[in-house]
């Protein structure tokens, strides 16, 4: 019976709001008082049973809640006779309640797209050697699963038998199907684009990766701030102290009108559900946009950093040295070429495969070498530093001088190449810059960040023209890791708020000591659990979303509570300094102010930064 | 100990997460300090001694305070 009736909150609504209507109707338009009275009465009983329902079982788990001052209220209400009043405030109390659930759905409606990713059945091998379908619960570590075209992967295996190609996007954000052969690791929530294959279940539910992808979404949008927890101490004193309020009230004044409309003006509604509403917005709005934030105190820090520190390598650069800058002397240029290219192909050292590439050869093959010599056609070729042109007496023009103190300047490496004594060819070896890494950057100091810094184990030079390029404010060389972490340790120590960006592995020290630690892993489990912030598919271009998203969440909560509190505020004060006050005025501004702070909380659904 | 997580129905109400809490907390064998209603994702997550009390007299008790359950799960707590 109970079931019955709480699951028919909304028609319930419905008809209170028809008899409502019958009774105005009567009122206004028959004059007819006794029809008012009827049909407002029966609004009014029919519309307290559910509440009156809900304030029972919350009293029998010893919680004063809502439900209790709106019920206490609307009998007090029947007993002065005031219809009117019990059958407005119940009916805008369910209805209330009915758009506030819509509502909130809408918010959490991006990280259950999510949720809703996870796979649930799978075909396994049984051992009759058939395949049959189990619920995904049902697999075990060490299963043979089948996939067929367009099903989902149930779990974390590598591939024995067949192959297919897969869409990644839910654990990389990478849209492009890749290839997966026999040996091939693949991933629970994956998509198999075609082909059929089977895999061997290596792990499974929870401990997948794409499981703890949605466990942390789902602690994260629930997790609480400190603010947060203080607002939930508050409100368990809270609504008992209205009750207590209204009774004194009550024997002081002896005005049971005055009494239970203070119960109504005080439901603490919006200031409750405020702040949870703008944080599951917006790690909603992260998890669709490929940032996830780890729960509402990082928010808050995260708003508040006015300093990032980088990593260079696979940071702010690519981590793929190549050719960057290039220089010919003289004549025969093709020729000389080609005999870079006989003589590269015989070394291994990295600087040899980026010149290799640049010409175009990929093969070669492994010789000694810091710089080499070597004899092709009967001409004594040189490839390598200055010091190995030095040795070979090659004669060094000042053209080409002035062009290596620039190359070097510009932070290359660099490599030269001389036929028969003579230079021919200046190359400057850089690894280069992300791309967009500069306008990303840029937009990070436009949301306000004071300081960006580079940290680096290669040499000062290199770093300084990095640096120079992305227009940092500062930047280190020849730092180990440890050197890093004490760099943080000082900047939190001057009082800097900071973020440290890395590849979550190597630096994992720096990524704990600072305020933030933000992690460019490819959903890899190091950095999920490592960092407070993960950018899916180390996507640099999601840090100034992520930024500013936080930004956005964190004013979200801040404008949600100032409604909250203001709202109750001017009620009390109304009540006891206006006269237009009344109870279903009340309700109806505190239902207002609930749907409020939920609508505010969803703009951050939509947010994006502005270019 | 195990670890019980309860998928309940959507959750709109501040005051139904003090009021599963309670429920949740008032069994003998329920670990007090680790039960956790998640307001956004409507789960209730909590540690219990088997021997004392199953995952499903909880559900029960939540059911009986009406709010759905939707799913059950039991883990052995690592």
């Amino acid at each position: 019976m109970q079931r019955f009736i709480l699951g028919r909150k909304n028609h319930i609504a419905f008809i209170s709001a028809i008899l409502i209507v019958i009774g105005f109707t009567g009122r206004l338009v028959f004059g007819s008082e006794s029809i008012a009275v009827l049909a407002l009465a029966a609004a009014s009983v029919l519309g307290v049973l559910p509440i009156s329902i809900q304030a029972y079982q919350a009293l029998k788990v010893r919680v004063v809640s809502i439900d209790v001052l709106v019920t206490i209220a609307v009998i007090g209400a029947f007993f002065i006779r005031n219809y009117e009043e019990s059958a407005i405030v119940t009916f805008l109390f369910l209805f209330g309640a009915y758009l506030e659930q819509r509502t909130l759905n809408k918010t959490r409606s991006a990280i259950k797209e999510l949720t809703e990713m996870a796979p649930e059945s799978a075909l396994k091998q049984m051992p009759n050697q058939e395949f049959e379908e189990v619920e995904v619960d049902e697999v075990d570590v060490g299963d043979i699963l089948l996939v067929k075209t367009g099903a989902k992967i149930p779990v974390d295996g590598t591939v024995i038998l067949g192959e297919g190609s897969v869409n990644e996007a839910s654990i990389t954000g990478e849209s492009l199907p890749v290839l997966k052969e026999k040996g091939d690791s693949v991933f629970a929530g994956t998509i198999l684009d075609n082909g059929t294959i089977q895999i061997v279940a290596d792990r499974v539910g929870e401990d997948t990766t794409f499981g703890k992808i949605i466990e942390l979404v789902e602690e994260a949008q629930d997790s609480k701030s400190e603010a947060e927890r203080f607002i939930d101490r508050f409100s368990r004193y809270y609504t008992p102290a209205v009750l207590l309020l209204g009774i004194l009230v009550w024997i002081i004044s002896r005005n049971l009108e005055l009494a239970i409309t203070i119960l109504v003006l005080g439901c603490p509604g919006a200031l409750v559900i405020g702040v949870p509403v703008s944080n599951v917005a917006g790690i909603g709005n992260g998890a669709r946009n490929g940032v996830l934030l780890k729960g509402s105190e990082v928010i808050a820090d995260f708003s508040r950093v006015d300093t990032f520190v980088f990593d260079k390598t696979g940071t702010l650069t690519a981590g793929k040295p190549s050719v960057a800058a290039k220089k010919y002397y003289g004549d025969n240029i093709r020729q000389a070429l080609g005999y870079l290219a006989s003589v590269e192909r015989e070394s291994d050292h990295p600087l040899a495969k980026a010149v290799l590439g640049e010409i175009g050869v990929t093969e070669f093959s492994t010789v000694e070498g810091g710089g080499i010599l070597a004899n092709v056609d009967g001409h004594r070729i040189a490839v390598g530093n200055a010091t190995l042109m030095e040795r070979e007496k090659v004669v060094i023009s000042d053209e080409a001088k002035a062009d290596i103190s620039r190359f070097e300047k510009d932070g290359n490496s660099l490599v030269l190449a001389s036929v028969d004594g003579e230079l021919k060819i200046l190359m400057g070896i850089r690894d280069r810059i992300r791309p967009g890494a500069k306008e990303d950057l840029a937009r990070l100091k436009k949301l306000g960040v004071k300081n960006l810094i580079m940290l680096s184990g290669d040499n000062q030079g290199t770093v300084d023209a990095v640096g120079r390029e992305l227009g940092l404010t500062r930047a280190h060389g020849n730092m180990l890791p440890e050197d890093k972490a004490a760099y943080v340790r000082k900047l939190t120590e001057e009082g800097r708020t900071v973020a440290f960006v890395g590849d979550g592995v190597n630096d994992s020290p720096s990524l704990a000591l600072a305020h933030i630690g933000i992690a460019m892993g490819s959903g890899t489990d190091v950095a999920i659990e490592t960092s407070d912030v993960v950018l899916m598919n180390s996507d640099f271009s999601r840090l100034p979303h992520a930024l500013g998203l936080a930004k956005a969440t964190s004013g979200n909560m801040k404008q949600n509570i100032l409604i909250a509190v203001g709202v109750v505020l001017f009620l009390l004060a109304s009540v006891f300094f206006s006269q237009w006050m009344n109870m279903s005025i009340g309700m109806l501004v505190h239902e207002g102010s609930i749907l409020a702070v939920i609508l505010n909380g969803m703009r951050l659904l939509r947010f994006r930064l502005r270019k | 100990m195990k670890n019980a997580t309860i998928q309940l129905g959507t959750l709109t109400c501040p005051s139904c997460i003090q009021k599963i809490e309670n429920a949740a907390k008032s069994f003998n064998g329920v670990d007090k300090d680790s039960v956790k209603v998640l307001f956004n994702s409507g789960k209730l997550k909590f540690d219990f001694d088997h021997e004392k009390v199953s995952a499903e007299d909880v559900a029960k008790a939540i059911t009986a305070l009406g709010y759905d359950v939707k799913k059950t799960q039991v883990k052995d707590k690592k």
